[in-house]
């Protein structure tokens, strides 16, 4: 019981903190990637923001792969799904923001019932090949530009003209962009954190652990799973939603393709699956590995190294990839796995611990 | 009429180099449940080394010539770096599958990444022979002759595999592996010897699928990301095909190639449907799947 105050008071201190970042204004050098190395810049605060969103999102995708074990390669389809038909709602038909909203979760609710209720039919590769066929589909759709709808390859910037005034795309407004992502990060981890204690959340991990035992037991897998799948889908629009507010501009081959579902899948095993705070962590460090590491292949001084050590570090993805494989083979349950692995009493203290009980 | 045959031989050709891609993938799913991403860096690979080959051969040797030396650096391309794929990341972690699968994503994400950056993301002029886009006339029409070097391709792999697979030792361990890998392993049979092998035949089939998608495709160009994307049909043939099944991947290859290609044809250019083609393929999926879940010639799952 203890533990688990600590960690609320500790969470409470990070939100906090993180919640008074845009009023920092000290130089760090080198630590924030922004165009000036001040915590509050624009830029600094645009990166946190990024990662905050792809950790909510990184945490709703937990929920369906940590916790339930369905190995989806679709969530890219409900984040999208977010960013485009926002987008669409405000840009091209010049909706109400409320409607706008209410429009882009009922379509992200019947896509996720239906397409998972398909997907459902099949277990284990075959599902991860549907999910990553259906979401696929989606992409070649969003691409094709339907009507005129998504701007296809040139991509669809949002419209601010029926936003309020302080969530407009303007520069100033950055930090309130930043409180939103900050804000949908919270409401995520609130909701997750919510579902995967509550008995819901249990059975969910009885499917990963063993589903034909669950069957055994008179419990009907197919309705937890597809509920874990809705949640996380809707978890994933609703960061394509903060998505565009903060970037303004959607384009297929950023919110819609295949690379994004593997990031996503990469920061929850970094972190660590199957756990809340592992995979906000993995997330947070991914996105801003991704960004630090572009602005040192940018240094001036990056050019004059012999080109077998620049080629691999100018790219983020190469370096990502190479550590994605060595976690996979050496760290197996992540930063979480590395951290409880710390904390967890070995099996003799725990024999010396019963002993001096009895 | 004429149309519709052609379309129809060039829908075949493009099931050839999807069975091509496919047929290792069912493999290595049947054998080791493992869902292998890094086979479209097998196939970008193999097309590299093709054009590496080809770039650096000698122009004395004659079109011709080079063309083979390239077909052979394909294939061993994709064989090389399927092998070391097998020895050096999935060995360690022999009875994990998830861990596998995911090893095999960042392998390729790294991989590929790496291509971007030693060879940028525009592509590669591979060169080919010219006779390759001539057209010949066959039964009524004419295509160019790539589509039935494809088509030639496919079929005699289609026909050495099956010969491999019923005939020789080791294919009827793989085989009998598919069917039942404890027993297999139970009889004192060296199994992982036969992880290794059905890798290097996967990735040398890939090496040769992400050649000729390259020539007959892709306007002989070769790009860091082309083999991701020829792996998702692959991935839908497999699906489609039923896992582990040879025969079921060449069905759903001719069948998935032959949809795509009519459905582009004759929806594809009614305005916002340039994209037809491959949702017709997804909706297929979808269709078998209803009807036959473990897909056409599918016995376990």
């Amino acid at each position: 019981m203890r533990r688990s105050r600590v960690a609320v008071a500790l969470g409470a201190i990070i939100c906090v903190f993180f919640a008074i970042v845009p009023f920092i204004s000290l130089h760090v050098d080198w630590v924030l990637p922004g165009t000036v190395n001040v915590v509050n810049s624009t830029g600094t605060l645009e990166v946190l923001a990024l990662c905050f969103i792809f950790a909510g999102v990184a945490l709703g995708y937990d929920v369906m792969f940590g916790f339930t074990g369905l190995l989806s390669l679709g969530p890219v389809m409900y984040f999208a799904t977010g960013v485009y038909v926002f987008d669409i709602a405000l840009t091209r038909w010049n909706w109400p923001l409320a409607s706008a909203l209410g429009l882009t979760f009922a379509v992200s609710l019947v896509l996720a019932l239906v397409l998972g209720a398909i997907a459902l039919r099949v277990s284990g590769i075959a599902f991860t090949m549907v999910t990553l066929a259906f979401a696929q589909a989606f992409y070649y759709l969003v691409e094709d530009n339907p009507h005129g709808l998504t701007g296809g390859d040139t991509g669809l910037a949002l419209s601010t003209a029926r936003l309020p005034a302080f969530m407009s795309g303007a520069v100033s407004n950055t930090r309130n962009l930043y409180w939103i992502a900050f804000g949908f990060l919270v409401l995520a981890y609130a909701v997750v954190w919510v579902v995967t204690e509550s008995a819901t959340g249990h059975v969910f991990v009885a499917i990963r652990e063993n589903e034909r035992r669950l069957e055994v037991l008179g419990v009907r897998p197919f309705g937890y799973k597809l509920a874990s799948y809705t949640l996380s889908s809707l978890v994933a629009t609703g960061g394509g939603v903060a998505y565009i507010l903060l970037i303004g501009t959607a384009v297929p081959s950023a919110v819609a393709s295949t690379t994004v579902t593997l990031s996503i899948l990469v920061m929850v095993v970094l972190g660590g699956a199957g756990t809340r705070w592992g995979a906000v962590t993995g997330a947070i460090l991914y996105v801003y590995l991704q960004q630090f590491l572009l602005k040192v292949a940018a240094q001036p001084s990056f050019a004059t190294l012999p080109s077998f050590l620049r080629v691999p570090l100018s790219q983020p993805q190469f370096l990502l990839g190479a550590l994605f494989v060595l976690f996979v083979l050496f760290v197996p349950g992540g930063v979480a796995g590395l951290v409880s692995r710390r904390r967890t009493p070995s099996l003799k203290q725990l024999v010396a611990g019963q002993r001096r009980k009895q | 009429m004429t149309v519709f045959l052609s379309l129809t031989f060039s829908g075949v050709a493009l099931g050839a180099i999807y069975f091509l891609a496919a047929s290792g993938l069912s493999l290595i799913y049947g054998l080791m449940d493992i869902l292998n991403f890094a086979h479209g860096l097998f196939m970008t690979l193999g097309a590299y080394a093709a054009w590496d080959a080809a770039t650096h051969a000698p122009a004395s040797w004659g079109a011709p010539v080079i063309f083979v030396v390239s077909l052979v650096a394909a294939v061993l391309g994709g064989a090389l770096a399927a092998g070391l794929t097998e020895v050096l990341v999935i060995r360690p972690l022999y009875g994990r599958p998830v861990s596998q699968i995911l090893v095999t994503i960042g392998l390729d994400l790294a991989a590929t990444g790496l291509l971007l950056g030693a060879f940028g993301s525009n592509p590669q002029s591979l060169p080919v022979p010219l006779w390759m886009m001539e057209a010949s006339h066959f039964a009524g029409v004419s295509l160019p002759n790539a589509d039935y070097v494809a088509f030639a391709g496919g079929l005699v792999v289609l026909i050495a595999l099956e010969w491999f697979l019923r005939r020789t030792r080791y294919g009827i361990i793989i085989r009998a592996g598919v069917e039942n890998r404890t027993m297999v392993s139970a009889l004192g049979i060296n199994v992982a010897r036969a992880f290794t092998l059905v890798f290097v035949i996967g990735g040398a089939m890939a090496g040769l699928a992400g050649l000729l998608y390259a020539v007959v495709f892709s306007g002989e160009l070769v790009s860091p990301t082309q083999g991701d994307s020829l792996l998702i049909f692959a991935f839908i043939v497999v699906v489609i095909g039923g896992l582990g099944s040879i025969r079921g991947s060449a069905v759903a290859a001719l069948m998935v190639g032959l949809v795509q290609d009519y459905t582009n044809f004759y929806l594809g250019n009614h305005p916002g449907m340039a994209e037809i083609g491959n949702l017709s393929v997804v909706l297929l999926l979808a269709v078998v799947l209803e009807w036959r879940p473990r897909g056409l010639f599918g016995s376990t799952l």
